[in-house]
């Protein structure tokens, strides 16, 4: 359990260290994401190492265990909006009716796009 | 020991214990409303924790700063659980493989989409051109988001109260939404939320479906990195 954080921990310290030292415009925790999957991916094909956190279900079980809370961690955040609420008073409506509609549109557009490319692949596929 | 209880109120009231207890046990109050009630969108338990903590400070008169002294454990733990994604993302890879090409289409229509509806909406509103670019980001995750608000020196504080708004629109209208469309590719529906809803909207993907939450959590990622090179470019095209 705690090898299994620590592990995680890592990734993103990795990431953090990474995304600051080469100036890129994407979260630390994005690149520890992307490292903790070649670290998983790497494991199946190199038994030496599969040891500590990433043998049995270690990294697994502990990740499984924080994404299904993960409403939780957003929280804190929220209640930070809550008492600045002050400041789309002057805009109230329109502010929210842009998110609003926004929104709607960004998941449908989103949602249609993804089963249109993914319906052309398959006929594609299926060609001559 | 300490009989008055207005003292015992001041101490308490000033330690991390008391409002870290607080958001766990408000939390875990709305979690199990949720769960009771199937997870219906309305009972959202990120929308009803926040509102109900917020109200108690205020009434008690609790600074924001007091209250993240003991919330700041719980807020923590966004890195660790973006990089936890990483085994979600694992155990279904070849899901996520085989649908690489929608995935991309995807991504670039949303994201533009995103941007560029916030912008010309805020616009059409008539709202003043800070609050327009603080707005435009809003699709990202808070940590990205208030960083490209920053570069364009509009308001922070005003663009995490979109990202959170959007985020909590989001996780509740994508269920009724996608049903009435009869969309029941959870690939798809996941994708669409973590595009439009970031984080909040990943976290109610993984109430519905894991393959889902995947697809959100991967959709999400990918967003935070194209939308910091897009909203630059939508300001120079889009904004009078």
């Amino acid at each position: 359990m705690i090898a299994s954080l620590a592990l995680i921990l890592l990734c993103q310290l990795a990431g953090e260290a990474f995304v600051r030292g080469v100036g890129l415009p994407m979260p630390g925790p994005v690149v520890g994401l992307m490292l903790l999957l070649v670290l998983l991916l790497l494991r199946d094909r190199f038994a030496v190492l599969a040891r500590g956190p990433l043998q049995g279900d270690g990294v697994e079980s502990a990740s499984r265990g924080l994404l299904a809370n993960l409403s939780l961690l957003f929280v804190p955040a929220g209640v930070g909006v809550v008492q600045k609420l002050d400041l789309i008073v002057n805009h109230g409506i329109a502010f929210l009716g842009v998110l609003v509609i926004s929104v709607l549109i960004t998941l449908l557009v989103t949602v249609a796009t993804f089963l249109l490319a993914s319906r052309a692949m398959t006929r594609g596929g299926e060609g001559p | 020991m300490n009989r008055d209880p207005f003292s015992l109120w001041v101490y308490l009231s000033q330690s991390p214990l008391l409002w870290l207890t607080v958001t766990l046990l408000v939390y875990a109050i709305a979690d199990a409303i949720s769960i009771w009630s199937h997870r219906h969108p309305f009972a959202n338990p990120v929308l009803h924790a926040m509102w109900i903590i917020g109200l108690f400070l205020e009434l008690t008169n609790t600074s924001y700063t007091t209250y993240f002294g003991g919330a700041q454990f719980v807020h923590f733990l966004l890195g660790p659980a973006t990089v936890a994604l990483a085994v979600p993302l694992y155990e279904n890879r070849k899901v996520v493989a085989s649908a690489i090409l929608p995935m991309l289409v995807a991504l670039a229509a949303g994201s533009v989409t995103a941007v560029a509806s916030a912008v010309l909406l805020a616009e059409a509103f008539g709202l003043p051109r800070e609050v327009v670019l603080s707005m435009a980001p809003k699709s990202v995750t808070a940590g990205v988001a208030m960083g490209i608000s920053e570069s364009l020196h509009a308001d922070p504080s005003l663009t995490a109260v979109a990202v959170i708004l959007t985020g909590i629109l989001g996780a509740i209208t994508v269920t009724p939404l996608m049903n009435r469309m009869h969309i029941t590719d959870f690939r798809a529906r996941g994708f669409a939320v973590g595009i439009a809803a970031h984080g909040i909207g990943t976290a109610r993907a993984f109430q519905v479906d894991t393959v889902a939450g995947v697809f959100a959590g991967i959709a999400m990622s990918l967003n935070a990195l194209v939308t910091s090179l897009l909203v630059p470019l939508a300001v120079t095209f889009l904004v009078r």
